[in-house]
């Protein structure tokens, strides 16, 4: 016998492979965990305010109370996330010590660092890491990142920049399948990504890591659009509990991420939802608000 | 070059020979026991509804969320026909949260959750406690061959006790049960879908040949 051993890369993947068909959910109370749960989340993302209050209350944006989050993580029985800022390797210790069960490195918290990320091979607890292109996504799996996550634009409700972010990795997935290898070494340079990562890619035609999308999904359809283009699962923040009727609103994205495929369904799940979050036009917002800039 | 399983229904493996094995995709890594059962010469469906499960002569119920599971399956009109397919002697083989759903009594589990039951065991979800916990280790199944089976556990549950109609395959040095069996139905806290470890899928292969 073997001694058991923990925190192993199949162990952290292996929860993101979990979580796939599955929608994760930002709440900023225990009763938020709870309705999240009920409507058949498959994690939940522990916050104090979800990327819209970010937004509109600006000031610095960090990790959450500890309180908070072993409040939650009491109230549920699925997985547990929480954020620590870019870079902020104690944050991300102490959340280890409250036992999370994954955290994200997140542009939606102001960047403790503006140079390096958190070295993640440090780490028992698995991180999921947000990424605007290939490039970007393979090193944060490089610096040890177990999931990835396209940012998209947290707290605006508008899709647009998630849709961008899931077509341009999977096209740049795409483009590498096709290549010779002398055509890969010049792609490793270009997405300034390691080679063997990259080699890896291409061989295997997708990120050797679960890649959900992230950032303004707010409809049961903007979840099964993001799907339907290759996402493995989705993380909706604040177009849930921002919006009229969280309950039904929850229950119908779970719905529309399974049921992906068929517009039938999708149909029906959208019915009589309520308001959806109000949101913000990406374009209305000034280049230095946009949160999917910060990381590199 | 991995092949992509998206789409509700998709064929994989042989066009004509082998047993037609489903796979419930309501959520978690069905994929990953797909790809297992097509290498394994498995026509494979991805089901999803309950037209889907009529055509299978088994099914895999994959990792994922039991709670999820549980909620889908009774939301879309699937848990009544999985009931009666289990009591009709349908082979299937769960693995974490497949476990948890084939279990006829589910402790831990989130107010209201069901399962559908078939094994006469009872099961603590998310036993080990957080994902901190979660761990692979090698396992003695001497029913599978000499070799330990490499077992990766991801806040997976463990069977607290056995009863008369069901046999224990595998402990943990602690004793605690991770692995049975009863008739065509097998479960395993563990997910060999995700290390290359095949001899269970083929083990559930050959009851579900055995049933064809």
């Amino acid at each position: 016998m073997t001694v058991p051993e923990t925190g192993s890369s199949r162990v952290k993947r292996g929860l993101a492979e979990m979580l796939k068909g599955g929608v994760i959910m930002d709440v900023v109370t225990p009763e938020q965990a709870r309705i999240a749960e009920d409507a058949g989340a498959v994690a939940v993302m522990a916050l104090e305010r979800v990327p819209a209050d970010i937004r509109a209350q600006g000031g610095v944006a960090r990790m959450s109370d500890p309180d908070l989050i072993e409040a939650i993580i009491a109230e549920v029985s699925i997985p547990v996330m929480a954020k620590a800022r870019i870079g902020h390797f104690v944050e991300a210790q102490v959340l280890q010590a409250l036992d999370v069960d994954y955290i994200d490195e997140s542009e939606v918290l102001s960047p403790a660092d503006y140079v390096n990320h958190i070295d993640k091979w440090n780490f028992t607890v698995p991180f999921v890491c947000g990424a605007t292109n290939l490039g970007e996504a393979l090193r944060r799996i490089n610096e040890g990142a177990a999931m990835i996550r396209s940012k998209g634009e947290a707290g605006t409700g508008d899709v647009s920049e998630a849709t961008k972010h899931i077509r341009k990795i999977t096209s740049e997935i795409n483009a590498l399948s096709s290549m010779t290898k002398d055509e890969l070494y010049v792609a490793a340079k270009e997405l300034q990504a390691p080679y063997e990562l990259v080699a890896e890619v291409a061989e295997t035609g997708k990120l050797p890591v679960v890649l959900f999308t992230a950032g303004g999904v707010a409809t049961p359809a903007d979840a099964a659009m993001m799907m339907q283009l290759g996402a493995d699962g989705v993380f909706v923040g604040s177009g849930i509990f921002k919006s009229g009727n969280p309950e039904a609103r929850a229950a119908a994205v779970v719905k529309a991420t399974t049921f992906y495929d068929d517009p039938s369904v999708i149909a029906d799940v959208s019915r009589g939802l309520g308001e959806a979050m109000v949101g913000i036009n990406v374009g209305d917002l000034p280049a230095p608000h946009r949160l999917a800039e910060r990381g590199w | 070059m991995t092949t992509t399983l998206r789409a509700g229904s998709v064929d994989a493996g042989p066009a004509t020979a082998g047993p037609r094995v489903g796979v419930l995709a309501l959520q978690g890594d069905f994929r990953e026991h797909a790809h297992v059962l097509a290498a394994l010469g498995a026509r494979v469906t991805l089901v999803r509804r309950p037209e889907e499960l009529a055509e299978v002569d088994g099914l895999v119920i994959p990792g994922g969320e039991s709670s999820v599971m549980d909620k889908l399956s009774r939301t879309f009109g699937l848990a009544a026909p999985l009931k009666a397919a289990i009591a009709a002697g349908l082979p299937v083989y769960g693995t974490c949260a497949g476990l948890i759903m084939l279990a006829d009594t589910v402790l831990d589990a989130i107010e209201g959750q069901q399962s559908l039951g078939g094994l006469d065991v009872v099961v603590r979800r998310n036993a080990f406690g957080s994902q901190n916990q979660s761990f692979e280790t090698d396992l003695a199944i001497p029913e599978l061959g000499d070799a330990p089976v490499h077992a990766v556990f991801i806040r997976g549950p463990v069977v607290e006790s056995v009863g008369p109609a069901a046999t224990a395959l595998a402990t943990l040095d602690d004793g605690r049960v991770v692995a049975v069996e009863q008739g065509s139905l097998l479960g395993t806290s563990f997910h060999p879908e995700i290390n290359g470890e095949h001899r269970f899928h083929e083990y559930f292969l050959s009851k579900v040949r055995a049933r064809v």
